[in-house]
């Protein structure tokens, strides 16, 4: 947490003035006991009516201060905590975007959401609490016991005494409290888990008429809970009777003592009164930080995991590289016995693998799901470095690009359609940030997504909402192609981007790119056949390892895999029929 | 409707009678203890009057008295706690069962048409926020409304006009509050809405940071969400100083409650009317007073979510569940694969009709395919085929026994179902695989786990059998999920089958491995497949096209395609170029 705190340099200021006033507030409030006991040590014993109103209208003064101390107080320390927020934020988001692709895989898409939202909020507040109120209660109880110290030092001594035995007694209390709130919210997180599996798995689960089953799992985790949460509840029950015991045997001790030096004229009785009005603001002010522990203890968690994630140095980066000239020849992409394997893994994803793609040209890839298809295109724009081997692209090593240079020449359709919040036209903006509508109606039209954009009385600036929800699956997938193919890129990926299609449009779809793409060089990753028949070099991955290179025809006479792959889902008279 | 919601709330927590009444018992105890202690401590304070005037003898008896005082008030605090918490943490388990109880009874028409985030935030989220509503303001409110009616009597009884300036002036802090909080409440949505958009932009952009990647796209993103934190940083100081005013303000009133009732008890100890000691315990009163007054007002904003969340649960709790199965209900035994649709009407909503006059007649060991474009009601004949839905007119029997004539159990239990949405709970692959057949032992387990071809990845995860996966499959690949819901479909060895877009994501070759076994496996039992691809139903015994809830073509792939309608026009289109 404290690492965090330098998030709040830009608010000294702000941070330095909110516990002040915090600090003014205490001092006027723990001048309100030895004011009373002025009243009633001078003002009654002389019944003096002015000189208790003079003091009446210091306690009315005082609040009034104090009123402003704790509004001056509050206000900056809103000011730092939402700026610490802010900034960090910010930075962590900056960081993120720095991230590479196995960073992220490792890390997960989810955990880094929620590390932006709900965990930077919880540090917010954490540094909130901190500056307001954290700062107050340890102000109070010096304070009070400073005062006490100038009654009298003898009865000091039973504050002395029972502060630290109450301090102990929350600290312990909460200490015991926290991982049994920990483990509630285990189990409070079983019960969801069910609840969730319930509801989308509710037809497997009719369907194997296992309900009364899952009644019965349910009924066990809210059993589990209720038993936890009572064990837990049993214990910081104990809290608040026991401080109050031991604060009023403090009181009795102030009392009985108190008496003693009364009797020998040492203190007086309006002095008692304030000691014992001391020893409760130190009970309240105590209380209070048990209560702040507990939510920092949250904060303290979120600062931990918000820290976890900007340690991350990126592990892939472009630093230091200037934008690189094309090298002649026709080669756009060239992999030189390219190998990789994710860090944790025994076995490599990709072996060796060598083939180039000259420009213009078409690169089919097929395989059975896990052999690597998708990995070996993600090499291309250097979403991940090699494990051994090299790829080159216009003859430069990918290493050598600048991000922006290398995935500006490349149009990608992911495998997962994935579209944004915002117009269609803003969507189809994304790699030319000023292509102009001719262009956008152009990519429509190749990736047959004309049709129903025209059919939207918005036309371009219909409104997507957050993931493209509002679109059909086949439809999404259609626009990220357009997406991919506005501003003309050197090299198209599609990573079995047609997957949600039906069959005619698909056909449609590739009629189309094969008349609009001359010049450009395609990769195409399927699972189908009929997509990649037609393309001028077919690429035939099995378990990470290119076991066939060539055209439909060259591997239909001399690569088995491929050909098992066409039998599986065409007929031997089809297969061999002429595209 | 509110008024029945908190109706059968209560009757969740009156259930624990015992409890609630034990604690309002010792509640009472507790208040009538911790208002006594201060008394006895102003008695106490009257007898140390000064220098050589220190009653000590009296002092002892009141110190002792208030030495039993602060135990009766610790040990009856502690207790009604206890009480409370049982109360409390009991009845919102209940409450939990209940509506899960209902959830697993309710049709499924109820669950396909209200989104699953929702019926899901009732089941958790709500009644989340009624037990902490319940538990934190339940124990606040008793004992806050028992403090401030007995801090009442106790001050009328010591002296009535200073008690009057207190119950008068206390309230004005209730006021402040409710006034601050009226007063912020736009900030605070404000601050919501802007959080909300800066929320769903965190989740688009980093949830897709690979796309993002993809297209160069950071730095644009990075300006975008500088504006939106910039706004956020603006609503959130002014939603949090303004909400933040609360605690100073009653504090202050505090403080003026406090000098009132210093100056005017001093003036009454002058003119004799009034001891000091009364004054010390009047003060305490007066620190003590506002309290459950503050403590109430953020109860009540507490309990008015709880209310408003109960609403919501006892709604769905009270929502009419799945017609029970007919009395005289036919337990189907030993099905013999043989199923007839006649003249089956059905539609989703009244005024959309969908399959209408649906005819088929489907003979034991056949394996029947249905192809048709999305929306065309392949899905909807497989939910009245199961009965997760019923026939509006017509029936359909399964070996001669119209279905609506059995029980649900039974006629589910006739087929085995998979699913292109694969579903895997939280558990070992052999928890997943036996969850058709609980008692199946490994070998049976293993068994199927080879017959569905996924043997051979399960042996290379971690634990083997014994693996853990997560309910959304963690690293599982969608094929290696699906092969693994197909094995616990394999293993239970239904007398029919239904493929509903079962191997999608599973690659051809694997798939026609996996196909063959299910041939062998389904031998003199009979099977319906729905696929998208076509090489997956082109060796069906009949394949059926469905378009717009009708069947409009039925017969082999060789007759449909010498046929060249709808069907050859969908093959062929797969080798256009």
């Amino acid at each position: 947490m404290l690492r965090l705190f330098r998030y709040l340099k830009n608010y000294k200021r702000e941070s330095i003035l909110g516990p002040l006033g915090k600090l003014l507030e205490a001092i006027f409030e723990l001048i309100i006991p030895l004011v009373m006991a002025k009243i009633i040590d001078v003002g009654i014993s002389n019944a003096d009516k002015p000189y208790i109103y003079k003091m009446g209208a210091l306690l009315v003064g005082l609040g009034v201060l104090g009123l402003f101390a704790s509004l001056f107080a509050q206000y900056f320390a809103a000011k730092a905590a939402v700026g610490f927020g802010t900034e960090l934020r910010s930075d962590l988001y900056k960081h993120i975007n720095t991230l590479s692709h196995s960073q992220i895989d490792r890390i997960g898409s989810s955990t880094l959401v929620t590390r932006m939202t709900v965990d930077i909020n919880t540090a917010q507040t954490g540094v909130n609490m901190i500056l307001r109120l954290f700062m107050r209660s340890p102000f109070i109880v010096i304070g009070a016991l400073i005062m006490a110290l100038t009654i009298s030092v003898k009865l000091t001594l039973i504050f002395a005494i029972f502060t630290p035995i109450i301090s102990a007694v929350i600290y312990f209390v909460t200490k015991k409290t926290v991982p049994m709130y920990r483990s509630i919210q285990k189990k409070l997180d079983r019960t969801t888990l069910i609840t969730s599996e319930n509801v989308s798995g509710v037809r497997v689960i009719r369907a194997f008429s296992r309900q009364e089953n899952e009644r019965e799992r349910f009924k066990q985790s809210t059993d589990e809970l209720s038993v936890t949460q009572t064990t837990a509840g049993r214990f910081s029950a104990i809290m608040s009777p026991l401080t109050y015991v031991l604060v009023n045997v403090a009181v009795i001790l102030i009392i009985w003592y108190g008496g003693i030096s009364v009797d020998t004229g040492e203190i007086t009785q309006g002095e008692v009164i304030a000691l014992v009005n001391y020893m409760s603001q130190i009970l309240l002010s105590l209380i209070r930080v048990a209560e702040f522990i507990m939510l920092l203890t949250k904060s303290q968690a979120s600062s931990v995991r918000i820290l976890e994630i900007l340690d991350k140095a990126p592990d892939l980066s472009d630093e230091g590289n200037t934008p690189v000239k094309d090298k002649p020849g026709g080669c756009a992409v060239k992999f030189n016995n390219v190998s990789f394997s994710y860090v944790s893994s025994e076995r490599s994803t990709l072996e060796n693998i060598s083939f180039e793609a000259k420009r213009g040209e078409t690169v089919g890839i097929i395989g059975s799901t896990g052999c690597g298809k998708s990995m070996l295109v993600n090499l291309i724009p250097r979403f991940y470095d090699v494990t051994d081997g090299q790829v080159l692209v216009d003859g430069n090593d990918v290493r050598d690009y600048p991000f922006e240079q290398l995935r500006g020449k490349i149009g990608i359709v992911p495998q997962k359609a994935v579209l944004f919040k915002g117009t269609i036209r803003e969507n189809m903006q994304w790699r030319k940030a000023d292509a102009d509508d001719e262009e956008i109606t152009n990519a429509l039209e190749i990736s047959q997504a004309l049709d129903f954009v025209r059919l939207k009385p918005e036309g371009l600036d219909f409104e997507l909402s957050q993931g493209g929800t509002n679109l059909s699956g086949g439809q999404r997938q259609r626009l990220t192609i357009a997406r991919a193919l506005v501003g003309n890129p050197e090299i198209l990926i599609l990573d079995d981007s047609a997957s949600a299609l039906d069959l005619a449009t698909d056909a449609r779809l590739r009629k189309a790119l094969a008349q609009n793409t001359h010049g450009m060089t395609v990769f195409i990753v399927s699972q189908r056949v009929s997509a990649i028949r037609n393309a001028d070099r077919i690429l035939v991955l099995d378990d990470g390892k290119a076991v066939g290179i060539g055209t439909h025809d060259e591997l239909m006479k001399n690569c088995s895999v491929y050909r098992e792959i066409c039998l599986s889902q065409l007929t031997l008279e089809e297969a061999q029929r002429n595209g | 409707m509110a008024d029945n919601s908190l109706k059968q709330l209560l009757k969740y927590l009156f259930a624990y009678k015992a409890q609630l009444l034990a604690a309002l018992v010792l509640a009472v105890v507790n208040v009538a203890a911790t208002l006594y202690a201060p008394i006895i401590t102003g008695d106490a304070v009257d007898l140390i009057v000064g220098k050589g005037n220190v009653d000590f003898e009296g002092l002892k008896p009141l110190l002792s008295a208030f030495a039993v005082t602060i135990a009766v008030a610790c040990l009856s605090q502690y207790f009604m706690n206890l009480c409370l918490n049982k109360a409390t943490y009991f009845a919102v388990r209940d409450l939990r069962n209940d509506a899960f109880d209902k959830f697993s009874r309710l049709p499924l028409k109820y669950i396909d048409s209200n989104p699953k985030g929702e019926i899901i935030s009732r089941l958790i989220s709500d009644i989340e926020q009624i037990s902490d509503g319940l538990i934190l303001g339940f124990a606040q409110l008793f004992t806050g409304v028992i403090t401030i009616i007995g801090t009442f009597f106790f001050m009328l009884s010591i002296n009535v006009r200073i008690a009057l300036v207190v119950v008068v002036l206390t309230p004005l802090s209730l006021f402040a509050a409710r006034f601050i909080a009226k007063n912020t409440f736009n900030f605070f949505k404000e601050q919501t809405t802007v959080r909300g958009e800066l929320t769903s932009f965190v989740e688009e952009t980093t949830g897709n940071q690979k796309t993002l990647k993809a297209f160069s796209h950071e730095a644009r993103s990075q300006e975008d969400f500088e504006k939106l934190n910039q706004q956020f940083k603006s609503v959130s100081v002014r939603a949090i100083f303004f909400s933040s005013l609360t605690n100073p303000t009653t504090r202050f009133i505090n403080g003026l409650v406090y000098a009132a009732v210093g100056i005017i008890g001093a003036f009454s100890i002058i003119s004799g009317s009034f001891s000091v000691g009364a004054l010390s315990c009047f003060l305490t009163y007066a620190n003590q007073y506002t309290k459950p007054f503050n403590e109430i007002s953020s109860v009540v904003t507490e309990l008015q979510g709880a209310f408003a969340c109960a609403k919501r649960v006892m709604e769905l709790i009270n929502e009419p569940q799945e017609a029970e199965d007919k009395a005289n209900a036919v337990v189907l035994e030993n099905p013999d694969g043989t199923m007839k649709a006649e003249s089956v009407y059905f539609s989703y909503r009244e005024d959309v009709p969908l399959i209408e006059s649906f005819n088929l007649d489907v003979k034991t060991g056949q394996r029947i395919a249905i192809v048709g474009p999305t929306g065309c009601g392949k899905t909807t004949f497989i939910n009245l085929l199961m009965r997760f839905y019923d026939v509006d007119g017509g029936s359909i029997t399964l070996s001669g026994v119209n279905i609506k004539d059995c029980t649900r159990d039974s006629v589910r239990a006739a087929y085995g179902m998979v699913l292109q949405d694969t579903w895997l709970m939280q558990g070992t692959v052999r928890e997943n695989i036996s969850y058709s057949k609980p008692d199946a032992d490994i070998s049976e387990v293993e068994a199927a786990a080879k017959a569905a071809h996924c043997d051979g990845f399960i042996r290379r995860l971690e634990n083997g059998y014994d693996t853990v996966i997560s309910s959304d499959g963690g690293t599982l690949s969608a094929g290696q999920k699906q092969l693994l819901c197909i094995a616990r479909v394999m293993l239970s060895l239904p007398q029919m089958l239904i493929l509903d877009e079962a191997t999608s994501s599973i690659d051809t070759r694997t798939e026609i491995l996996v196909q063959q076994t299910f041939a062998e496996m389904m031998e003199g039992r009979t099977s319906f497949i729905i696929a998208h691809r076509l090489s997956t139903v082109r060796n069906a015994d009949c394949i059926i096209v469905m378009d717009a809830g009708h069947i409009i073509e039925q017969g082999t792939h060789e007759q449909l395609m010498s046929k060249n309608g709808f069907y050859a026009k969908l093959y062929n289109s797969q080798f256009e170029s």
